[in-house]
């Protein structure tokens, strides 16, 4: 018998606006506890919500790019249920009009795409953090985080495989980025994703049972714990015995997933329109005007990049991952620099820089300019291929041009014939057996010798001059 | 009689003449409040001695010729609006200790005047109830007859003006609370449209209902006070940014021609007869200055109260859930979470709060929100567009605020649904978010105040305050003040 996964996630992204949901208060993270808070996100009696226009024009910007329709006339409501983080008893959310419904994402790629619709997407505010540990016998409540605007995407079951889920969390944490909207950080949970995962024999039209899955921050860990409860409920089937509809937590260090030890009762949200607010109503001329805040996304970009610059495949998806790198190559390319070997450089030495310090292109002191200024060393030969990796590695580091690091250095190439001629002899001499082997036939042995002659000038011999007159000794 | 019988238009002309200081109408008042309000009890909180330094530092203004309407006047606040620095209980044990940390649009308003807090009133807790019988605290009683209640559930802010505990008053109408206790106290109150008046620091008992309001000796008080109380607030998404007129600029207008609505619904079978004659009179003194009578329908009246039970209920048991011991407030621990939660909101809050917040809970749950909540909101409309087709036809409607007199403590408390139908005339204009004005139009043979609710189109308040000006400058009832 044959079974098939099915996977349906939601999504919290917190926006990356300066204020919070309802109130003037920074969203800034990892303040003192309690120090972001104001009458308003405290839950003081008395107090009104007053809705952040920016983020609206985020979700709708979102919305936009996920080929949502855009809700003209959308309402915020109240999702009651007590809890100590939680300060006026009530969520701020939305339920019966969302601001954006009926999207998609596309996954896989050429040839194979896959569409994974959206339901909806609609915008609310966060709650604050409990904290339990070392308080002793109470527990403590910090709310600079009450009130955040959190932006709830959900998908239809569409995923079909913990690998699909991973990937489409990848995308659309690349398409928030893009946008500006979150900084998709899973670690510090500015972007959060729960499953609700089933499996069901093939061909089948109803659903399983399902379970929910928290606590999965990073793809990694999405794509262990959907793997590991896909298999559970297939192990349960094949055992004879029955999936419980639960929730169930994601622990990374057993890699299983458990049940949460709270007994599930259905919770009653008694959701009813927010009447502390007017609903927000999306006339034809703000959404145009926040049409055209959208710059081109991942997969423009990505096809345009091979059809502009020529770039293979591999080189335009890399590329076109993060936003500030595309235009970090593309501003490179502006000033002159032959695409490929911009990307190979990006790809290579710059990313493997960056990935060593666990920093992003847009931190690193080092600018395209700077990358074109020693490619153009290399091209008039000032420096050897070998040495710019030298050079480049401390322009990232320094921030000082490949031209002062090359002279403060002594890095210069020697293109001088003579001063080639010389170390050419020195080397040959010193080494008279692989001479005889050479002339005996040994070809490649040339290596050998441009090698010794390199070392001998710690890589700043031209080697095209090398090769031409070690040739010309040895022949 | 004393300076503290005097009106807010009264005061002003003696001190701007320097005939009476600041410091020595906040004495009269404080002195007034001495000697009656152990009888009365309008008051959680006096604020003496606060009263008396703002009164002393404002001095020195009043004699530079400051131009600020209610400089050095005391004014009363009730208990559920938010006063920085001064606790602020909703009559309410769960915040009998609450100091808010900031201050409600409305009194920082009046601050800008230049008022003088010279307290906080009684109300039923949290402004559910029409007796303030509901008060965690202490029952307030009527100054015209302390055997019965003064209405509610602005019934401290409508006691103390009715006894001259202060020049004029605060209070908040979700579904007749300014109006009602002032028809029962012989005073002026007036409701204005939904979104006329910032919300922002009046504690929530039914968002979609509630308004601030004056409540006052007399009609031109009441325009002076929503002068200064009125306009968008960007605190209050709920608060329309339209301009808002001068309305003591068109009192002593004549109203010859102004249609008046009288709604069949409101004059049935088995009421008052002395409010019934009461009000009748009064139509025909409105017509006797040149406004015409004309009889309309309302027809959805007959389901306001529930209407109005369910969705006050329902948003009202949202807005208390706040009141959870974590942050402020009572705190009664317990075993674990759940038993704090339990024990703080069993002990903190009143039997009627608690019914309510069942009501409300139990209207909103899955299963039920259709019938309830959803079929409530139709009906709303309804009712809203009852409104919108009479005053098509006419320019003000003319009701009876209360369908009795002062009622006496403990009549009603044990049957809330007797209790509910005191505001059966004043509810439909809540649920409307029309504005509305009770005046003093007669006394019953028990010598009890009677009011007429002249109820307006949205945002014509102007008319409402027209035509009650006109009444009262033409009758004698606002000048009759109780024995006490």
């Amino acid at each position: 018998m044959q079974y098939e996964a099915i996977i349906g996630l939601e999504i919290h992204a917190q926006l990356l606006t300066e204020s919070k949901m309802f109130c003037g208060c920074s969203t800034r993270f990892g303040s003192e506890p309690n120090t972001q808070t104001c009458p308003v996100c405290t839950g003081l009696p008395g107090v009104l919500p007053v809705i952040n226009r920016k983020a609206i024009e985020y979700v709708i910007k979102t919305g936009l790019a996920l080929n949502c329709d855009i809700a003209p006339y959308s309402r915020f409501a109240r999702k009651n249920y007590f809890y100590p983080d939680l300060p006026k008893g009530y969520q701020i959310s939305q339920y019966e009009l969302p601001l954006c419904r009926d999207g998609y994402i596309e996954i896989g790629s050429n040839g194979q795409k896959r569409r994974i619709r959206l339901t909806r997407i609609h915008l609310e505010e966060d709650a604050g953090k409990n904290i339990h540990e070392g308080t002793g016998e109470y527990s403590l409540v910090d709310l600079n985080r009450a009130g955040v605007p959190l932006m709830e995407i959900v998908t239809e079951p569409d995923i079909r495989s913990a690998r699909e889920a991973a990937e489409f969390m990848r995308r659309l944490r690349m398409i928030l980025r893009y946008l500006e909207v979150c900084d998709g950080n899973m670690e510090q949970g500015s972007l959060r994703c729960d499953a609700n995962v089933s499996v069901r024999l093939l061909g089948q039209e109803e659903f399983g049972v399902k379970t929910e899955i928290k606590n999965m921050n990073s793809f990694k860990f999405i794509e262990k714990a959907l793997d590991y409860e896909i298999k559970r409920q297939l192990r349960l089937l094949k055992e004879g015995e029955t999936i419980i509809q639960e929730t169930r937590l994601w622990d990374a260090k057993k890699g299983i997933t458990e049940s949460m030890r709270s007994k599930e009762e259905a919770h009653d949200y008694r959701y009813f329109p927010e009447p502390d607010l007017m609903p927000v109503e999306i006339d034809r001329q703000w959404l145009q005007q926040i049409k055209t805040q959208i710059t081109e996304l991942p997969d423009a970009k990505r096809e345009r990049f091979i059809e502009q610059y020529n770039l293979p495949e591999h080189d335009a998806n890399l590329l076109t991952e993060e936003r500030s790198v595309a235009e970090w190559f593309e501003e490179a390319v502006r000033l002159g620099g032959n695409p490929k070997l911009v990307s190979n450089w990006i790809m290579g030495e710059l990313m493997r820089l960056l990935n060593r310090d666990g920093i992003l292109i847009e931190e690193c002191v080092l600018r395209p300019e700077q990358l074109i200024g020693m490619l153009r060393l290399i091209e008039e030969g000032t420096i050897s291929g070998k040495i710019a990796k030298t050079v480049f590695e401390e322009m990232y580091k320094s921030g000082k041009d490949a031209k002062i690091i090359v002279k403060e250095k002594g890095l210069l190439q020697i293109t001088d014939e003579s001063e080639i001629e010389s170390i050419i002899d020195e080397v040959l001499k010193s080494n008279p057996k692989e001479v005889e082997r050479f002339k005996a036939g040994e070809e490649k042995l040339m290596g050998f010798f441009v090698g010794q002659v390199m070392k001998a000038t710690r890589g700043k011999a031209n080697p095209k001059t090398v090769n031409e007159l070690l040739r010309r000794k040895l022949t | 009689m004393g300076l503290y019988s005097l009106s807010v238009k009264e005061v002003r002309y003696l001190i701007d003449k320097g005939k009476i200081s600041p410091v020595e109408l906040t004495n009269a008042v404080l002195q007034r409040i001495e000697s009656v309000e152990e009888k009365v009890r309008a008051y959680v909180a006096v604020n003496k001695e606060g009263a008396l330094s703002k009164a002393a530092e404002v001095e020195d203004r009043v004699k530079k010729g400051s131009d600020k309407t209610l400089l050095g006047i005391p004014i009363a606040i009730k208990d559920n609006i938010c006063t920085e620095g001064i606790k602020t209980t909703c009559s309410s044990k769960i915040l009998k200790n609450f100091i808010p940390p900031y201050e409600s649009t409305v009194t920082r308003r009046l601050k800008e005047h230049g008022y003088i807090l010279i307290g906080k009133t009684n109300l039923d807790e949290f402004a559910m109830g029409s007796s303030t019988e509901n008060s965690g605290f202490f029952i307030t009683r009527n100054p015209w007859d302390l055997e019965r209640v003064p209405g509610g559930s602005s019934g401290g802010s409508a006691a103390a003006v009715a006894a001259d505990e202060c020049i004029a008053a605060l209070g908040s109408d979700t579904g007749g609370s300014i109006r009602q206790p002032a028809s029962l106290c012989g005073v002026v109150g007036l409701k204005p449209t939904y979104g006329r008046v910032s919300r922002f620091g009046l504690i929530a008992f039914a968002s979609s209902l509630d308004q601030i309001g004056p409540i006052t000796k007399n009609v031109e008080d009441s325009a002076i006070l929503l002068n200064i109380i009125s306009g968008h607030d960007s605190s209050d998404s709920t608060s329309v940014s339209l301009p808002v007129p001068d309305f003591t600029s068109i009192l002593g207008k004549d109203i010859k021609g102004v249609k008046v609505g009288v709604p069949r619904e409101y004059f049935i079978d088995g009421m008052d007869k002395e409010v019934e004659d009461a009000v009748r009179e009064a139509i025909r003194r409105l017509e006797s200055l040149g406004a015409v009578p004309i009889e309309i329908s309302l027809p959805h009246t007959d389901y306001a109260v529930a209407t109005y039970y369910i969705l006050a209920t329902s948003e009202a048991s949202s807005n208390l859930a706040r009141y959870d011991g974590v942050k402020y407030g009572l705190r009664i621990n317990g075993e674990n979470l759940i038993d704090m939660y339990m024990n703080t909101r069993q002990y903190g809050f009143g039997a009627e709060v608690k019914r309510r917040i069942i009501l409300g809970t139990y209207a909103l749950s899955s299963g039920y929100y259709e019938a309830y909540y959803k079929k409530a909101q139709q009906v709303r409309t309804l009712i809203r567009q009852d409104f919108e087709i009479a005053f098509k036809e006419v320019d003000v409607i003319v009701t009876p605020t209360s369908p009795t007199p002062a009622f006496k403590a403990g009549e009603k408390t044990t049957d809330p649904l007797q209790m509910y139908l005191s505001d059966i005339f004043t509810i439909p204009v809540n649920l409307a978010g029309v504005p509305g004005i009770s005046i003093p139009c007669g006394f019953s043979s028990g010598n009890l105040p009677i009011g007429l609710q002249i109820i307006g189109k949205h945002f014509d308040e102007e008319t409402i305050l027209r035509l009650a000006y006109a009444y009262e400058q033409d009758t004698e009832w606002h000048k009759r003040k109780p024995n006490l």
